[in-house]
């Protein structure tokens, strides 16, 4: 228990609609061991997001958590009351969006918004806070660190805000660090840059990360273990070589299938046939099944999460039997 | 062909499809455009539902009368029933609240799509003509042009449709800006459509919302711009009746004979709360990004 | 070789008036062709200009300079009218597919647009015909015809916008960004999809991207721009395989690979940020980045020359 930053077990979020009820988040149970990386990755409105989100308790109206625990460092962040929680967020459990524009204030120096955030947990005096400001620019690989602690969101590239963001995120050294999609917004040169300095974050700071993306190239680089998401369930889990080496749901080898190379040319790419459900209209039994190339009748019935190696959990009733095959 | 026809009823932007979401989805709004439209109906057919005329002295002993079963609303300072004067009010200020805003929605559109799209020299000239518009009290301004021009109902629609469009054309003029940057209008540019064709086909159709809202807005300022007119001894040629000139009269009495003034209030109140909630449940219904969520 | 060149772009210039009286130069003096028949991917990070080179090509941005020729007739000093029919045979596929389409058309209106633009059909029947004939070429199907654009999927929109530029059975697409809004497996199907509608009628692409897992698929020759500027441009196999220019070095080294037995303990990442487009570095663009930059690099600006069969822009190999 020591070494476990965050135990999420059978969390579930739903947003309640005029249409009825959408469960985004279904039954994730997530495990994330200190100084690791964890990433989740689907595609969009898979709930990854959502999860995140249930995480940091930040779900929007009309959505809610309904059920599960989360617990961080062995506390229970669901019994918290909301200005408790607050006090949590930033200090022990922090999170960055994908796009860093929109989450800046455009009219206050992106120096001051930093500092902001310290002295809302830390009783320290401003000097001292900026201070604190100046040396965390360095540590995220601002250059000329005093010279852009004074500019404004806008003067700053793509990948500048970026890192302002995670120097915001990393400033009180929380335990836990949730990236929604960072470095999606980015150029792929800049995507490598941020991706190298949450590594190095992971090492220097002690902080352990749960990434989000839909790259299954990011998730590769940079992860030590990874959650496959499909309409709001896991559907795979296991250690990173694991997971691309024997991905054993027909979606993950989908999704892996889906990769373009950069060695050969491929004269048609693979796909996954049909779209993302609708929340609303899933099907009965596995939410994958009227995608899915090797249905069959047991795919009817609600699928459960099978443990096919140590540490390999796959919700297809299909996989038990590849093991044997 | 079930289905088909479903969608075409719920998603269609025609008059049936339109009615069926707003019944769906705002009641209230339906209420709204019903009791408009019994309004209308009664200012139509105002010499149905009353014997007498807007400006008959129907007693000659007790001039302010309390209201009776012969005077519903009992009757004005100068012996004339009360209730038939809202009536026939009714068709005034309704026509004043519509008729200028059309006028200067109509106008103002065009001056503001063109003013946003063409840009350049159209859009200095428009949008300078525009500010000297606004730069004046537009009271100030309607009563100029009512000195000028006289008393007259058509004068009164002039008056206050010269008074409106400029803000309508600032408006749209913004949404144009908007909208002209996106992509689908960019994608019309590169299929060669021309540019009025973009202006009558992509533009004007997206900013319908905010003319909407914009138009639910006016109406009520019109209504009581009407009134205001009227109380300084400008706008209609007496002895006909309009709302707002009756909600000022009766002031005078507002201690002795309530109904004289609170009627009209009550009427106009009424009328332009319809509008504003009319307005807002089209909005939502017409604005396929609103109703997407 | 004998490639027909379908569009000649020379010496290309587009610039951006700022407040004041600043300039950005969107696109700085480029030149290149567009051979018949060919998917040619435009490559570069946000900002380098690739989006309003694309637009440039077709006119839909004016350009300060230079000169556009199709098939042989110089296009660029056309007025609207004599233009026209030169801007049906060049058309577009835009990047968002959310905003792409009027949401107050139906899919029927929007495809049926450039047809009625250039009055093709004779009857509206006919063009509800048409309409419907080429959103069944992309997998839609008739029942779509009278929905809205957004009653569909990030990927259905997509193919509405391509039936809307393949409408007018153009010679010339510019395709800008296509698939990076949708999802990865649905980006794969757009893919193939847009592949094989290029070899049905004989379409000519020039496909803008950021993505280069993307562009390898797609493309037969690729063109890397950095901040206005070309600096490579050669056959895919040629340039994957073997990058030349620094810069096209350091983009394709920074793609994350799918595969994690081939991280590496160490990447080459590129120093720095990207120079401001309002005043750019002299000499050559890319130099206050570059690890092999030399005093001349800073000063004069390279020039096109053959390297390899294919061409750079570098001081590295005068």
């Amino acid at each position: 228990m020591k070494n476990t930053t965050l135990l999420v077990e059978h969390l579930s979020a739903s947003f309640f609609t005029g249409r009825g009820e959408i469960k985004a988040v279904n039954d994730v149970s997530i495990t994330v061991p200190r100084r690791s990386i964890i990433g989740i990755v689907g595609e969009s409105g898979c709930g990854k997001s959502m999860t995140a989100r249930s995480i940091m308790r930040l779900l929007k109206y009309p959505g809610k958590i309904v059920g599960g625990s989360i617990r961080l460092m062995g506390k229970e962040l669901t019994a918290l009351t909301d200005a408790e929680m607050a006090n949590v967020r930033g200090e022990e459990i922090s999170m960055i969006f994908q796009e860093p524009m929109t989450s800046l204030n455009p009219v206050m120096k992106v120096g001051k918004q930093v500092q902001e955030a310290i002295l809302l947990h830390r009783k320290i005096t401003k000097k001292e806070a900026k201070e604190e400001v100046l040396r965390m620019f360095r540590e995220v690989g601002i250059s000329e660190p005093e010279k852009r602690y004074n500019c404004y969101p806008h003067e700053l590239s793509g990948g500048l805000r970026q890192r302002i963001m995670i120097a915001m995120a990393m400033i009180c050294r929380p335990k836990l660090l949730i990236a929604d999609e960072p470095t999606t917004a980015l150029d792929v040169t800049v995507e490598a840059q941020i991706l190298e300095l949450m590594k190095g974050l992971r090492d220097t700071v002690d902080t352990s990360i749960v990434l989000i993306s839909h790259n299954l190239g990011v998730i590769a680089e940079v992860c030590d273990y990874v959650y496959v998401m499909y309409a709001g369930q896991i559907v795979e889990q296991a250690d990173t070589f694991t997971l691309f080496e024997d991905p054993r749901h027909p979606y993950t080898k989908g999704l892996m299938a889906s990769v373009k190379s950069l060695e050969d040319k491929n004269t048609v790419l693979e796909t996954i046939h049909g779209t993302v459900p609708n929340l609303l209209e899933l099907p009965e039994g596995c939410a994958f099944s009227p995608r899915c190339g090797e249905v069959c009748e047991n795919c009817r019935q609600a699928q459960s999460l099978i443990e096919v190696a140590p540490n390999h959990l796959v919700r297809c009733y299909a996989s038990k039997e590849v093991q044997h095959g | 062909m079930e289905k088909k026809i479903k969608n075409t009823v719920e998603d269609g932007h025609g008059f049936r499809s339109v009615c069926y979401r707003l019944w769906k989805e705002n009641k209230v709004a339906v209420f709204c455009a019903l009791l408009i439209v019994i309004f209308a109906l009664a200012a139509i057919c105002a010499p149905l539902l009353t014997p007498y005329g807007y400006d008959e002295i129907v007693t000659d002993t007790y001039r302010l009368s309390q209201p009776s079963l012969a005077h519903p609303l009992g009757t004005d300072e100068v012996g004339r029933d009360v209730f038939t004067r809202l009536l026939y009010g009714a068709r005034i200020s309704l026509m004043v609240g519509i008729v200028p805003t059309i006028i200067s929605m109509i106008v103002g559109a065009l001056l503001g799509i063109i003013a946003g799209f063409v840009g350049g020299k159209a859009d200095a000239v428009i949008m300078r003509l525009a500010d000297i518009m606004l730069a004046f009290p537009s009271m100030l301004l309607a009563m100029v042009i009512m000195y000028t021009l006289g008393d007259g109902i058509i004068n009164i629609f002039l008056a206050l449709a010269l008074v409106n469009w400029a803000s309508v054309a600032r408006i749209v003029r913004a949404e144009t800006l908007k909208l002209k940057e996106t992509e689908y209008v960019e994608a019309a540019r590169s299929i060669g459509v021309s540019k009025w064709k973009i202006m009558m086909r992509h533009i004007l159709p997206n900013c319908i919302p905010s003319l909407i809202v914009l138009f639910t807005l006016n109406i009520p300022s019109a209504i009581l711009s009407e009134s205001a007119l009227g109380f300084l001894g400008l706008g209609i040629e007496k002895p006909m009746a309009s709302w707002g000139l009756m909600v000022n009269t009766g002031r005078q009495y507002l201690y002795t004979n309530p109904w004289l003034s609170l009627a009209p209030s009550a009427a106009i109140m009424l009328v332009v709360l319809a509008f504003n909630f009319l307005g807002d449940g089209l909005r939502d219904v017409l604005d396929p990004h609103l109703k997407n969520q | 070789m004998d490639k027909k060149i379908l569009l000649d772009v020379q010496n290309l210039k587009v610039e951006y008036a700022l407040k004041g009286k600043k300039k950005v130069s969107a696109v700085s003096d480029v030149s290149l062709n567009v051979y018949e028949n060919e998917i040619l991917a435009l490559v570069g990070e946000s900002g380098c200009g690739k989006s309003t080179l694309g637009k440039a090509m077709i006119r839909l941005v004016p350009p300060v300079s230079g000169q556009l020729y199709f098939k042989g007739v110089r296009i660029d000093d056309l007025d609207t009218k004599a233009f026209m029919p030169y801007r049906r045979q060049m058309q577009m596929i835009f990047q968002d597919p959310y905003a792409c389409l009027d949401p107050r058309m139906s899919v029927r209106d929007i495809v049926a647009e450039p047809l009625d633009t250039y009055k093709i059909c004779e009857s509206k029947e006919a063009t509800t015909q048409r309409v419907t004939e080429l959103l069944e070429a992309v997998g839609l199907k008739e029942d779509h015809l009278y929905r809205y654009a957004h009653q569909f999927s990030g990927g259905q929109r997509q193919r509405v916008g391509i039936a809307r530029a393949i409408a007018l059975n153009p010679a010339f697409i510019v395709c800008d960004e296509p698939v990076s809004a949708l999802d990865v497996s649905v980006q794969n199907q757009i893919l193939n999809l847009m592949k094989e509608i290029k070899e049905q009628y004989g379409l000519t692409y020039l496909f803008i991207s950021h993505d280069l897992s993307v562009v390898r698929f797609i493309a037969d020759r690729v063109c890397v721009m950095f901040l206005g500027k070309l600096c490579e441009i050669g056959d895919t196999e040629l340039i994957y395989n073997d990058p030349q220019h620094p810069y096209t070095k350091f983009l394709l080294d920074a793609i994350p690979k799918a595969d994690p037995t081939q991280r590496r303990a160490s990447r080459l990442l590129l120093p720095g940020e990207l120079p401001s487009p309002v005043d750019p570095p002299a000499g050559c663009r890319f130099h206050t980045r570059c690890p092999y930059a030399t005093a001349e690099c800073k000063n004069t600006e390279p020039k096109m020359k053959q390297v390899k069969g294919r061409m750079v822009a570098c001081h590295m190999f005068d």
